[in-house]
């Protein structure tokens, strides 16, 4: 690119001090001494007698991490399954000329503005059984009807599974319409001449068309999965018993209450790596399309639309 | 490094304003009304929980106890809000939940300002005054936005006792700005990517420098992109929890913090009218930056859900 | 006031007189006592700290649940922003912090004052021991070994209150039938954790206890006695009401206090929220000691480690703090309120309500304490239990032959 400059200029350099303090100090050398302790029998304080992979040995015969990883791919399944679903369809449903469409946008997008806290609250206590929606309900007449997930083991992990759908759909939603609204215009002409229903448009031709914002929203759902913390901790602490532990919850646990640091950042590892496999699938997928995209042809990267697109 | 995923994100949300591109519609048919239908079912679910927190807030807890949750409270009482906001305990301490609400503008407000200020610093010298290796570290930064937090938290406590920072002010802003730093980086890299060449050029001829374009000529045209990373970090800020518990100390302690400690604080029975009122406060402030901020919020959003 | 208090306050007086120039500090004091009972206790501690002539602010930081503070108490050691105070449970959990110098060392104020003297039993100050130095103050004893009954609820069954667990669950049908939740208890896994292991000890006495914690006995593991114990638990489980999740265990004792549930299993803390009802032990409610005809108790509780601070003036607070916290007549007041019994027995006994004295008596016979099970086993293999019978408890589907079986594969690979 024209604008690479060869010399360093001093100025630009202080300037991206506190950037690369932070790359280098904080995502490097904090990740490095994490893993390193992984290695370590470290209780509250850093200490470095190493003890091989006895940690990750002990982790993986641990109950409570290993409903731990268990919840993580249910929750992450569910909750990323259900807000691509209902986000895409109510990007379609927005899609439709709605009149109300801004007040629509509003009511989705809301609880987003909503920390997980709030979230987690709010769903807890919509969820007792007592005094919730269950018994809000039977006081209309329905005295049999049954709707306490929090309160049953089997079923807690779909309770917070519900909130953190109500709390992050929207979003969802905004990068999919958006994403249809990017369609071109003559795609549906085409699909109308060729007499295609619009639901079958949908499915068929926009759906694969939007990749590019599946993606966008499917990794940052992913990345919301991997973090979640808040949203436990408020809503059922981990509970019943240990039923709604997450990674995340048990590396505080560890490098905290627990006191064994060891164990906590053989976990903190453990949640690092579907982290770095995502992005490696993903850079082998931006490096395909490159590849393709230069066989196409230039032109296209020069489009004044590709700004701000470029991969770096 | 940053890839495609990322990338497109700020052009997505950009395009939310333009003209919805479905079929023309017809007149009111049976797919109409479904359509219809299927929306405000979804607005109900979604709009359930803040009525619930309304209502419950304003309810007396015998009222509470008859479990008619949706029902409009039939003696209104302002009580619990000023329980909530002002002598609710957790322990011997009585103030409700006014000093986490200080405390976290006290956190938020120097918070957006430095984190902003070098994000955009950062965008501008990786747009305009790349060097080599300026990438590399871009690179690192991207990666940093998908690291969990809790893989770099213990050595970050370490890192800021050795610093005489743990559970201070500076150390929370500090924080906030690390983890802030890789979405607003990206935000303001793209935005001034944009922006033609010719501005940067024509200034560099004239003969200025480094902070004098940035100052001069970057800054007064990133306006539209430093209010979308405004939105973004009050809320972020605002809604941070788990920095909130281990950095900002018993002095900064946020709202969300003391609100779950209010709530998990009980005497016998649960307040839960007190909880709703307190729990309405502490969403208060980004849901006032939501609704004032509209269609900016939606490209806010786009733009930096990463930061979970 | 015996003798050697007398000495002791005076020798501790003047130890502290020579190391402070008695300027008013602050000490921030983090614990987990937010329920109605404990903080009328925890106010007697503050109170009286700020009587004390020095002038001296109790800073009160009290996270609700015993694992949030504490971990919130750890993570600010660690991260050099300690707390004055802090509370702990009687464990070997705090051993690292001692090794690392972060605590105070309270040897020469326990030396002065006599600790060794008047602190009773041994084993809750050798707790704080650490290399033949002192690095914490017990405050309290208390024993998980309580059962707490309504007795309108048994009466509204018809019933007598029992007075062991096999009765209560040949109760439970009766109690069910009259709309009461027979067994009240809440969610939270410490609670689940705790009433199992009463359970266990009930049908165990102290000898399986001591075979198995002690002697490492993976054999009795896989006993009738623990089969028992384990099916009781079921038994009292499997009519757990609905609102049991993510309830705290001062709000299920609210259940018993008002009479919609029959009995808690739950330690003698819950009697200050009995007390602080107004409700009187032996006519409104029944304590049960074990609960058991048989009945033993440990003695656990809490203590208090000061971590060290930069600052001569609030080191000197801090000594003033521990050795207020020992004081004959704040221990009275404290544990009053409180509900627990006082580290020493030299102190007025005289506000000790019907159930205080039923424990006073049993705790007088050695015969009859015993240590927890953290007493003989590291903390780690401690978590691996309580992780296990958290996991039993939740998961019906386990069985208690598999439970046995990894109780027995717990016990036969602890560390010693």
């Amino acid at each position: 690119m024209a604008r690479r400059r060869i010399k360093i200029n001093p100025m630009a350099l202080i300037g991206l001090t506190p950037m690369i303090a932070t790359a280098v100090g904080v995502f490097v050398i904090c990740i490095i001494y994490s893993i390193v302790l992984s290695f370590t029998n470290s209780r509250l304080l850093p200490n470095f007698e190493f003890i091989g992979f006895a940690q990750y040995e002990r982790l993986w015969e641990t109950p409570r991490w290993l409903i731990s990883v268990r919840n993580i791919w249910l929750f992450g399944f569910f909750s990323i399954a259900f807000n691509m679903i209902f986000g895409y369809l109510l990007a379609v449903f927005m899609d439709q000329r709605i009149k109300q469409e801004d007040a629509f946008r509003t009511i989705f997008l809301y609880p987003f503005a909503m920390s997980l806290v709030v979230t987690g609250l709010v769903w807890q206590w919509i969820m007792d059984p007592n005094l919730g929606f269950q018994s809000a309900v039977r006081n209309m007449g329905f005295t049999d009807f049954r709707f306490s997930p929090l309160t049953n083991e089997a079923t807690a992990i779909y309770g917070v599974i519900v909130a953190g759908i109500w709390n992050g759909v929207g979003v969802t939603m905004a990068i999919l319409l958006a994403g249809l609204r990017g369609v071109d215009e003559e795609v549906w002409k085409a699909a109308r001449v060729d007499g295609i229903p619009t639901w079958k448009t949908y499915l068929f031709i926009t759906l694969p068309m939007m990749r590019g914002a599946f993606i966008t929203a499917f990794v940052l759902q992913c990345v919301g999965v991997v973090r979640v913390y808040d949203l436990i901790i408020a809503m059922t602490q981990g509970g019943p018993g240990i039923s709604t532990q997450m990674p995340a919850v048990f590396v505080i646990q560890h490098i905290s209450g627990r006191s064994n640091v060891g164990l906590g950042m053989a976990a903190a590892t453990m949640m690092l790596l579907p982290i770095i496999v995502l992005i490696a699938i993903q850079q082998y997928f931006a490096w395909r399309s490159r590849r393709r995209a230069a066989g196409i042809g230039a032109a296209v990267a020069t489009l004044p639309q590709a700004q701000g697109v470029k991969a770096s | 490094m940053s890839g495609a995923a990322i990338s497109t994100k700020p052009a997505a949300g950009a395009k939310v304003v333009v003209e919805p591109a479905g079929p023309k519609p017809r007149k009111l048919t049976i797919t109409r009304i479904g359509v219809y239908a299927f929306l405000v079912i979804s607005a109900i679910y979604f709009l359930l929980p803040l009525w619930v927190m309304l209502v419950t807030s304003f309810k007396t807890m015998p009222e509470i106890r008859e479990g008619y949750l949706f029902n409009w409270p039939r003696e209104f009482t302002f009580e619990p809000w000023i329980k909530a906001w002002a002598t609710a305990c957790t322990g011997r301490d009585c103030n409700g939940i006014s000093p986490g609400f200080w405390n976290s503008v006290k956190i938020t407000v120097p918070g957006v300002i430095v984190s902003i200020t070098i994000a955009a610093i950062n965008g501008y010298t990786l747009s305009y005054w790349k060097f080599r290796g300026s990438e590399i570290f871009f690179g690192i930064l991207m990666f940093g936005a998908f690291v969990p937090y809790q893989v770099v938290i213990y050595p970050l406590i370490i890192f800021m006792r050795e610093m005489g920072l743990f559970a201070t002010l500076p150390g929370i802003i500090i924080v906030h700005t690390i983890f802030g730093m890789p979405i607003l980086t990206l935000l303001f890299r793209n935005f001034f990517a944009s922006l033609p060449e010719e501005l940067f050029k024509a200034a560099r001829i004239d003969g200025a420098g480094y902070w004098q374009i940035f100052f001069r000529i970057m800054l007064p045209m990133s306006v539209p992109i430093a209010i979308v990373a405004v939105i973004l970090q009050v809320t972020g800020i605002w809604n941070d929890f788990l920095f909130g518990t281990v950095f900002a100390g018993r002095e900064n302690m946020p709202m969300t913090v003391q609100l779950n400690n209010i709530v998990t604080t009980t005497t016998g029975t649960r307040e839960y009218n007190v909880n709703m009122a307190a729990t309405i406060l502490a969403a208060a402030v980004p849901l006032a930056v939501y609704f004032i901020s509209g269609k900016w919020f939606v490209r806010g959003i786009a733009a930096g859900a990463v930061k979970g | 006031m015996n003798r050697f208090v007398l000495v002791g306050a005076v020798s501790a007086a003047a130890l502290l007189g020579s190391t402070a120039i008695s300027n008013a500090a602050s000490v921030e004091v983090m614990h987990w006592w937010t329920s109605g009972g404990e903080q009328a206790a925890v106010s007697v501690f503050a109170e009286e700290f700020e009587a004390l002539e020095s002038g001296h602010t109790w800073i009160d930081t009290a996270i609700a649940g015993g694992d949030a503070s504490r971990s919130a108490t750890l993570q600010r050691i660690l991260g050099g922003d300690a707390p004055g105070a802090a509370q702990f449970n009687i464990s070997r959990q705090f051993e690292e912090l001692a090794e690392a110098g972060l605590l105070l060392d309270l040897t020469d104020l326990a030396e002065a004052e006599g600790w060794r003297d008047f602190i009773r039993p041994d084993a809750i100050l050798d707790v704080c021991e650490f290399d033949g130095r002192i690095y914490c103050v017990p405050v309290n004893i208390h024993s998980w070994q309580w059962g707490w009954a309504s007795v309108p609820a048994f009466e509204a069954a018809g019933l007598e209150v029992p007075t062991n667990l096999e009765d209560f669950v040949a109760a439970i049908p009766a109690l069910q039938e009259a709309g009461i939740i027979p067994l009240a208890i809440g969610g939270e896994p410490w609670q689940h954790n705790g009433a199992l292991g009463v359970t266990l000890m009930s049908v165990m006495g102290l000898e399986g206890h001591l075979r198995l914690y002690r002697d490492r006995d993976a054999d009795y593991a896989r006993s009738e006695e623990v089969a028992r114990g384990l099916e009781i638990w079921r038994e009292m489980t499997a009519t757990i009401d609905d609102g049991a999740a993510n309830r705290n265990w001062n709000d299920t004792t609210n259940l018993v206090i008002t009479d919609q549930a029959a009995l808690q299993i739950m330690g003698d803390w819950a009697r200050g929220e009995f007390a602080l009802a107004g409700l009187e032990a032996g006519v409104d409610y029944e304590c049960l000691p074990g609960p058991s005809d048989d009945p033993y108790l440990d003695t656990g509780g809490d203590i208090f480690l000061f971590p060290k601070q930069n600052d001569p003036e609030v080191e000197a607070a801090q000594l003033e703090m521990a050795s207020m916290m020992v004081n004959p007549r704040v221990q009275a007041l404290f544990n009053n309120a409180k509900g627990s019994l006082p580290v020493r027995d030299d102190v007025d006994f005289s506000l000790a309500d019907a159930c205080m004295r039923k424990g006073l008596e049993i705790l007088s016979n050695p015969d009859r304490v015993f240590q927890g099970a953290g007493f003989y086993m590291l903390e780690d293999d401690v978590q691996r239990l309580n992780d296990l019978w958290v996991e039993f408890s939740f998961n019906r589907d386990m069985s208690i032959e598999e439970a046995q079986e990894r109780f027995a594969n717990i016990i036969a690979t602890a560390a010693e």
